[in-house]
């Protein structure tokens, strides 16, 4: 909203990979809504705190619905608006510190219920909006502003929480190659069921780490992401446990399991079982 | 049995033969609980008015349980101080309870549990051998009841038609087990005959005009909620609130409808939040340490502009306080949950009537003013069974929120008052933002933004002072204004005072934020506004001090509701001692 909105004068900093994030999401909701024939209305993005929250305000073109709300809450808001009206496409955009850290308690619940909605986690391993703290995904030892003699927690690896977790859908991408990124945020749409996109998008001013992410032959470093290979069979699970914890980041769909019924195909499925009393029969059922 | 002379000369006689309470104390499990509500059932079905108070330990099994029941000719305003029976289910509830027995009442104690010294009051019966040897273990309430029938002299066929009515139920056994209610019945009369007690004739019941209800507080919200429309509830169990929870997971069911056991309160808030977001009727309801934990959802809500209900069923806090124990303690919490500059509307009913009304009118003010609303009730409202006249849901007034109609491009938070909401789905996207914001929804930080839509959100309160308010002895210069669940005893005490001559006006609102304007004007005028309130600072009191209203609170802290006496002679004294000091001024 950059463009028609000069008030708005939020800006992420130069080289930052939520602009690639921002770019995939804009295609993968401009791909559907050309293939689904459905208006841009019928989409929601439900955003995070934190600089990653910011792109439901900085997307270009026709404009989703937007929920800006408080910190670490992306997920319960997001099964209000899912459950409320089931038609809508729901996505949420958050960060490390939001999703993993404040976050946290609200994954376990909703990959249980397989809420179906699409999650877009920008990873970047630091807080940058509050100017560089350490965040769950920082590494042990690692210095930051609130670690000044070094991280004392080790690093979470969120791919393995959301596999023990039971989240029906994990993918794992770059902000770097959107197009590519956009591939995988479509499939996660197109998921029935929780599905989350993680994304690695490195922080320029707090944690540039895009060297140790692509590798530099010249400095002898090896890059940290890797393709997944395209027999990697994602509904098998010992397949995908190995993929997350075969070191370096892999890109590419790691796990989908559609075997498991969405919260919404359950409630529709109780419903049709239970007979449904109006408000004068409940009322009446206290006459004296 | 009958040797002791007392019993068979004194014809102990009802003080009021039109008005009986009866307690219950024991142990959970004995019976304390069906024993209250059968007594209300049976005594509605013919006509009575009832109300009934519990307490419970908080612990699954067992503990320290009493229940009360008043029944009488006419509508019943508090639960009642002095019993006119106690049923003592064991040694312990008899040495606790004994002391509240009136003068002429009488004891019946559970003689299968514990033996008493004869102390010319009591009578023993073993409550589970009579119950047993009906056949049927589970009908020892009725043999207590079939007791407590006797003492007041209550035709049998009264309690007969309420056993044969509440055991038809369309099973195999239904005549065995109404066969032996009746039984156990007979027993309880026929030891409580034997005892050589009684306690006079209550009076005939006269049936209230137009249908009654038989009804709980929380459950009066439930069904409020239900005619306004609610679409969608999720909770997390918390006492005394759960019991909301467990009603809309069985009874909000159906096409766009949606109930919800979620992880934490602070799930139940955030997902109502994005329901109501999406163009939905919601709710939730707590207790005060969910409450707490909802602070920062309510302050997203009332900045992103939506309309949701919280209810906080309140109990002794604070912290996890006194889970199963009443209290008004919740009220500087609900006025002002979240941080920033923030007023919440506040509508807390005073009866489990109003608590119907009550919940049918926080829905249509969160619909007009786009925002939440508390609807604040409490643990001695929550479980209190009344009988009430029975809403007609035809003469109800149920308010939709204005929703947006044009097309794209929409500046949702554009205009000084309350704007048409867009509904995702629907042409007009916006972004709802907890930030502060622009027109369309984006973050800003400019002054001048943040002071005209500091000034829109509180401009949309003006649309809720339409708010309805009880005056009696307006004339008065001193005057008893109750809140919340103190209002029963509060009344009873007024009207004992006004016989009495006392000069003393009388106030009450449920609608405590925004006060009705009118209502604000008038207490303004008074020397002295009074506020029975069961905390320790005094809270409505103190709210009404800073709206320039001369007010002092009378409070208790002890987990339990006001007792009438009690509030009469403390309101009695400060009367007395306030007309001196006008005088000597």
């Amino acid at each position: 909203m950059t463009a028609k909105n000069p008030e708005y004068d939020f800006k992420w900093c130069p080289g930052c990979g939520d602009f690639g994030v921002r770019r995939a999401l804009e295609f993968a909701m401009s791909d559907r809504i050309t293939n689904k024939e459905i208006p841009m209305e019928n989409n929601v993005v439900i955003a995070g705190i934190g600089c990653s929250g910011n792109l439901v305000h900085l997307l270009e073109g026709t404009q989703p619905y937007g929920f800006h709300g408080i910190h670490g809450r992306t997920l319960p808001i997001a099964m209000g608006v899912k459950m409320g009206q089931p038609d809508l496409n729901v996505v949420i955009v958050a960060g490390d510190g939001d999703f993993l850290s404040i976050g946290m308690e609200h994954i376990a619940p909703q990959a249980a219920r397989n809420l179906d909605v699409t999650a877009v986690i920008m990873d970047n391993a630091v807080y940058g909006l509050t100017k560089g703290q350490s965040s769950p995904t920082t590494e042990l030892g690692e210095t930051t502003s609130s670690t000044p003699y070094g991280k004392l927690e080790s690093a979470l690896n969120p791919l393995d929480l959301y596999i023990t977790l039971g989240v029906s859908f994990i993918a794992s991408g770059f902000s770097s190659k959107p197009r590519d990124l956009a591939k995988l945020i479509t499939a996660g749409m197109e998921h029935p069921g929780f599905a989350i996109v993680h994304v690695q998008s490195p922080c320029t001013t707090y944690n540039d780490n895009y060297e140790e992410l692509k590798g530099n032959p010249k400095k002898g470093i090896q890059p940290l992401l890797w393709d997944i290979p395209e027999d990697h069979d994602p509904s098998d699970y010992t397949a995908a446990y190995k993929a997350v914890h075969s070191g370096g980041w892999p890109l590419g769909i790691i796990y989908r399991n559609t075997d498991r019924p969405t919260l919404n195909q359950q409630v529709e499925e109780t419903q049709a079982k239970v007979k449904v009393k109006t408000p004068q029969q409940l009322l009446d059922s206290y006459d004296i | 049995m009958c040797n002791n002379p007392n019993r068979i000369t004194s014809e102990r006689k009802l003080v009021d033969k039109r008005d009986l309470i009866v307690r219950f104390a024991g142990e959970g499990g004995q019976g304390v609980v069906t024993s209250a509500e059968g007594l209300a059932q049976a005594a509605t079905q013919v006509g009575y008015h009832v109300q009934t108070f519990a307490t419970f330990p908080s612990q699954i099994l067992g503990g320290p349980t009493w229940t009360q029941t008043r029944v009488s000719t006419s509508h019943v305003l508090s639960a009642g101080d002095e019993l006119d029976v106690l049923v003592a289910f064991n040694r312990e509830a008899y040495d606790n309870h004994v002391s509240e027995v009136r003068k002429d009442g009488v004891v019946v104690y559970n003689s299968g549990d514990f033996q008493l010294e004869d102390d010319g009051k009591s009578f023993g019966m073993p409550i589970d051998d009579l119950a047993k040897s009906t056949g049927n273990t589970r009908a020892a309430n009725m043999v207590v009841i079939g007791a407590i029938a006797n003492l007041v002299n209550m035709p049998q066929k009264y309690l007969e038609q309420f056993v044969t009515q509440r055991f038809t139920r369309g099973r195999a056994n239904d005549q065995e087990i109404i066969e032996s209610n009746i039984k156990a019945l007979s027993l309880g009369r026929e030891q409580a005959a034997s005892s050589g007690f009684s306690l006079g004739t209550l009076s005939a019941a006269k049936r209230p005009e137009g249908q009654q209800i038989l009804i709980k507080g929380n459950d009066a919200i439930c069904l409020g909620a239900t005619a306004a429309g609610i679409d969608f509830y999720t909770g997390y169990p918390i006492s005394p609130a759960t019991t909301i929870l467990v009603w809309m997971q069985r009874n909000l069911i159906g096409p766009g409808k949606f109930a919800y056991q979620v992880s934490s309160e602070i799930e139940s808030i955030t997902s109502i939040l994005g329901a109501g977001f999406a163009g939905k009727k919601v709710m939730t309801a707590t207790a005060g340490p969910g409450f707490s934990l909802m602070g920062e959802g309510l302050g997203l809500g009332w900045m992103a502009e939506i309309p949701l209900v919280v209810v906080d069923v309140q109990r002794g806090g604070p912290a996890t306080g006194l889970p199963t124990k009443t209290e008004q303690s919740d009220l500087f919490a609900c006025m002002h949950p979240a941080h920033g500059d923030v007023s919440l509307p506040v509508i807390a009913p005073g009866t489990v009537e109003e608590c119907f009304y009550a919940a049918v009118q926080a829905f249509n003010w969160a619909e007009r003013y786009q925002g939440p609303v508390i609807l604040m009730s409490e643990m001695s409202l929550a479980e209190r069974a009344q009988n009430i006249p029975k809403p007609d849901l035809s003469k109800l007034t149920v308010e939709n929120r204005k929703v947006y109609q044009g097309s794209n491009g929409y500046m949702r938070y554009e205009a000084s008052g309350v704007s048409p909401m867009p509904l995702p789905g629907r042409a007009g996207s916006y972004v709802a933002n907890g930030s502060e914001h622009d027109p369309t929804g984006d973050t800003t930080h400019l002054p001048e933004r943040h002071v005209q839509m500091t000034e829109r959100r509180f401009n949309k309160l003006k649309l809720l002072e339409d708010g309805t308010y009880e005056g009696k002895n307006t004339q008065e210069s001193i005057a008893v204004m109750p809140w919340g669940g103190s209002k029963g005893p509060a009344q009873e005490a007024y009207n004992l005072l006004t016989e009495q001559g006392v000069p003393i006006g009388w106030y009450y609102t449920m609608y405590l934020n925004p006060l009705p304007p009118k209502l604000l004007e008038e207490l303004r005028q008074k020397e002295l506004v009074l506020v029975p309130e069961l905390n320790y600072q005094g809270q409505w009191a103190s709210i009404l001090r800073s709206h320039g209203v001369k007010a002092e609170a009378i409070t208790q802290y002890t987990g339990l509701p006001f007792k009438v006496r009690d509030l009469t002679r403390r309101i009695k004294e400060i009367v007395k001692s306030s007309q001196k000091r006008m005088v000597g001024v």
